[in-house]
């Protein structure tokens, strides 16, 4: 219990991954809450590529959780982009009002 | 040993905690400020077991420019007054079960991953990348940035700067009738369009019309 070990931070991981995956299905507020849940997911992958790196002694991981950075901070802005494109035409972002392609 | 479990226990319930409020607060705003609180308490962890520089670069990125983002978005947009609704919205509110079952199959599946998990024993020895204790986390990591991964990393920059012209061109919107100097235009006229002499006959004048 007090030697933290990977599978703590893997377990740390799992939980922040499975409450991003909770927040996308359960959101009915609005589309900005998913796009935040999307980003508690990747910050859950970082935290198991960080701790993977650090407990093999292999530098790899941190680079690529550097990669999964730029990558997160592309897709905020253009996500959040395509957000305020939709608002200035349809005047809502919830979710349930959001039913232009029928699907 | 006793003290570096007490920081993990700390930061990480902060961070779980802060993760749970990001969905289900009621609050737009709260929700980008519990993101705030999970991105530092997860920094705070990198730069406890050793990764400083991802853990000073996971505060620069995300607290400073991606939360900034998403506060400045939800400002805009003017979302902060919309209700949360999770479970007493009538339409369409079949898919919380299956979601919900969904969510905790994969947070077992993961689990059950760790717990039965182990590395080969001479994994370590096939990396090519060793993270030595000599030099610094960010000395060795930019060694191994510029040298093994340049292309991907030009590749990311590449990404960044896609990104950047995407949201310019998404967001830009052309309004009509606003009026704006073309320099173009102003550099490209020449005297001929410009002045006209004419030969005035006395006592006649010059018609001016157009």
């Amino acid at each position: 219990m007090t030697e933290i070990g990977l599978g703590h931070y893997l377990t740390l991981g799992a939980v922040i991954f499975s409450i991003g995956v909770i927040g996308i299905f359960l959101n009915r507020k609005n589309i900005i809450v998913i796009l935040m849940s999307i980003e508690l997911i990747l910050l859950a992958v970082n935290i198991n590529l960080v701790s993977f790196s650090i407990y093999l002694g292999d530098l790899t991981g941190q680079v690529f959780t550097l990669f999964i950075l730029t990558v997160a901070a592309a897709e905020a802005a253009i996500g959040l982009a395509i957000i305020v494109v939709y608002y200035r035409n349809a005047g809502t972002i919830r979710v349930e009002e959001i039913d232009k392609l029928k699907g | 040993m006793i003290a570096h479990a007490i920081f993990f226990y700390v930061f990480s319930i902060i961070a779980i905690i802060s993760a749970i409020m990001v969905t289900a607060s009621k609050n737009t705003v709260h929700s980008v400020f519990f993101l705030i609180l999970d991105f530092i308490s997860i920094s705070c962890l990198f730069i406890m077991i050793g990764a400083e520089f991802l853990g000073m670069i996971m505060l620069i990125v995300y607290v400073g420019a991606v939360a900034v983002l998403f506060l400045f978005v939800v400002m805009m947009l003017n979302v902060a007054q919309q209700k949360n609704q999770w479970f007493n919205s009538e339409e369409s509110s079949g898919h919380i079960p299956i979601g919900l079952i969904i969510s905790t199959i994969i947070f077992f599946e993961l689990i059950i991953v760790v717990g039965g998990w182990k590395y080969k024993p001479e994994l370590s020895e096939l990396s090519t990348t060793q993270a030595s204790n000599e030099i610094s986390n960010t000395h060795s990591l930019g060694q191994v940035l510029y040298t093994d991964y340049i292309h991907v990393f030009q590749i990311s920059g590449m990404i960044l700067l896609i990104a950047m012209i995407g949201a310019i061109v998404l967001t830009f919107r052309q309004r009509a009738g606003v009026k704006t100097q073309s320099y173009l235009k102003q550099i490209s006229r020449e005297r001929s369009e410009g002045v006209e002499v004419l030969d005035v006959p006395s006592n006649k004048g010059v018609k001016i019309d157009d």
